[in-house]
């Protein structure tokens, strides 16, 4: 009783103690520095951030008002290990302390990174780098839109090289900021009305060399979203070096300079020039193929044409060698001729008027005439005569003529 | 806008062409024909690409209107 009584001294109405807490938190603590990991974040309707930072101990509450967090880079989430910079502060309604948010960093990375890192995973997610939403560039484009500044050595450099590589093409410079706080909005807006405007093929994004904090528009999501809804290819051109921007992963290509830009619409004017020329040559090819084929066939056929000529000469052959055999068989025909005709004539030999005289008989001749005697009246008593005999002849005197001898009775 | 259609119905043309001809199913007089074509569509679309006819203009926006300027280049090869 008598310790009750003594604590029965004061006695505090809640909010009397709540406001004696918060008196001495918030006067003993007040500004702090806070590290911690962010857990449980939403974001309230009108845009304050309310989360809790813990670590493997101990957990407090934290809010971040719409003041404070508007301009910041990256979107806290849990998870995150950040440094905070706030007072602490007692709600009384909930009788809850809290830090109230002023400023806020990751911890490790910077800011600009993270957010760099965050805007990519979340468009990544929704599929604005996807190669399925890549827009071709033009076989070849004859009218360029370049989005940049029109003072900037960007603009110099992709002008040089057209001039020199593809001097067909028209360019239409839509000039913006490219740094600060409006050249986002420029941007956007440049690439929406080139789009507009039409008649230009493709779009080249682009701004020289710079600090990730020069660079930073080409990170903004509104750029990313304005790349990634233009009806013509994007191509992105941003910076000197190996510094990718959301913009660089959004657009339909990217390269790392301007330069590198330009040179992309020269390697296609040089590479339908080699087109081109490949097609002239598969021209000329298949012209001369085609008439070195008809040639051949024109041979062919010519070669068809002249086989009945051909075919005379053989027929000639053939005659020819009809006509040897016909000499041939001519004068073997003679020689038969000749031999029946050499037997012929012996058997002539044989009924000869000389052959009768081997049978005995004989032949007078009158001389000197030789006149054959056929009959007693040519010759007359004293004419000599030459017989001839079978074998061998004698001559003799007449001595008498008897006329008509088988007449008179022999 | 003219000329960049052209080219790419030529180009197409000229493609058509060539695989006309290398399929080898055109007769003499047609293939001679379409040489003489394709070598003209290959010689004309050449020369779109060889022509020094560069414009270089500024859009920009007044009023909501936009406005065609002339860009100044005169700086240009300098560097």
């Amino acid at each position: 009783m008598q310790k009750i009584s003594k604590l029965e001294k004061h006695i505090y109405s809640v909010s009397e103690i709540t406001q004696a807490i918060k008196g001495l938190l918030e006067d003993k603590i007040g500004e702090v520095w806070l590290e911690g990991e962010i857990s449980n974040f939403s974001v309230g309707p009108n845009g304050h951030f309310y989360f809790s930072l813990k670590d493997q101990n101990a957990i407090i509450k934290a809010a971040m008002f719409v003041y404070a967090n508007k301009g910041l880079k990256f979107k806290p989430d849990n998870g995150l290990k950040v440094i905070c910079f706030g007072r602490i502060n007692v709600y009384a309604p909930y009788g809850q302390y809290q830090i109230i948010v002023e400023r806020i960093e990751p911890k490790g990375v910077g800011a600009r990174q993270l957010a760099f890192e965050q805007l990519k995973k979340k468009l990544e997610q929704e599929g604005l780098f996807d190669q399925a939403h890549k827009k071709p560039l033009p076989l070849l484009p004859f009218s360029v839109g370049i989005v940049t500044s029109a003072k900037g050595a960007a603009v110099r450099d992709i002008l040089q090289i057209l001039k020199k590589g593809a001097s067909f093409v028209d360019v239409l410079i839509r000039p913006v900021r490219v740094q600060g706080e409006l050249a986002a909005a420029e941007i956007c807006a440049a690439v929406e009305e080139l789009n507009h405007f039409g008649k230009s093929d493709l779009i080249i994004v682009s701004r020289g060399g710079g600090s990730t904090e020069d660079l930073w528009a080409f990170n903004e999501e509104i750029v990313a979203r304005a790349i990634y809804n233009s009806a013509l290819p994007v191509i992105s051109a941003v910076g000197h070096q190996i510094n990718t921007t959301i913009a660089d992963l959004v657009a339909d290509i990217f390269v790392e300079t301007p330069t590198a830009a330009a040179k992309i619409i020269v390697d296609k004017k040089n590479a339908l020039i080699a087109e081109l020329a490949a097609a002239k040559h598969e021209l000329d090819f298949s012209v001369t193929e085609l008439i070195s084929g008809l040639e051949n066939r024109l041979t062919g056929l010519t070669h068809m044409l002249k086989s009945p000529a051909d075919r005379l000469q053989e027929k000639q052959q053939f005659l020819d060698e009809l006509f040897s055999g016909l000499n041939y068989n001519m004068r073997h025909a003679l020689e038969l001729a000749g031999e029946r005709s050499h037997s012929l004539i012996e058997r002539l030999g044989t009924l000869s008027p000389l052959s009768i005289l081997s049978r005995g008989y004989s032949l007078s001749m009158l001389m000197p005439q030789g006149e054959v005697i056929k009959e007693a009246g040519q010759i007359k008593p004293g004419d000599r005569l030459k017989t001839v005999l079978h074998k061998g002849s004698f001559t003799s005197l007449v001595q008498e003529v008897l006329k008509d001898e088988r007449e008179n009775g022999i | 806008m003219k000329e960049k259609t052209v080219f790419e119905e030529d180009l197409k043309k000229l493609q058509k062409i060539v695989e006309e001809l290398s399929g080898g199913k055109v007769t003499l007089g047609e293939s001679l024909k379409k040489y003489e074509e394709g070598v003209r569509l290959a010689k004309s679309c050449s020369q779109v690409l060889a022509e020094a006819q560069r414009k270089v203009e500024l859009l920009m926006k007044k009023d909501g209107k936009f406005d065609l300027g002339k860009f100044d280049d005169s700086g240009e090869g300098q560097e």
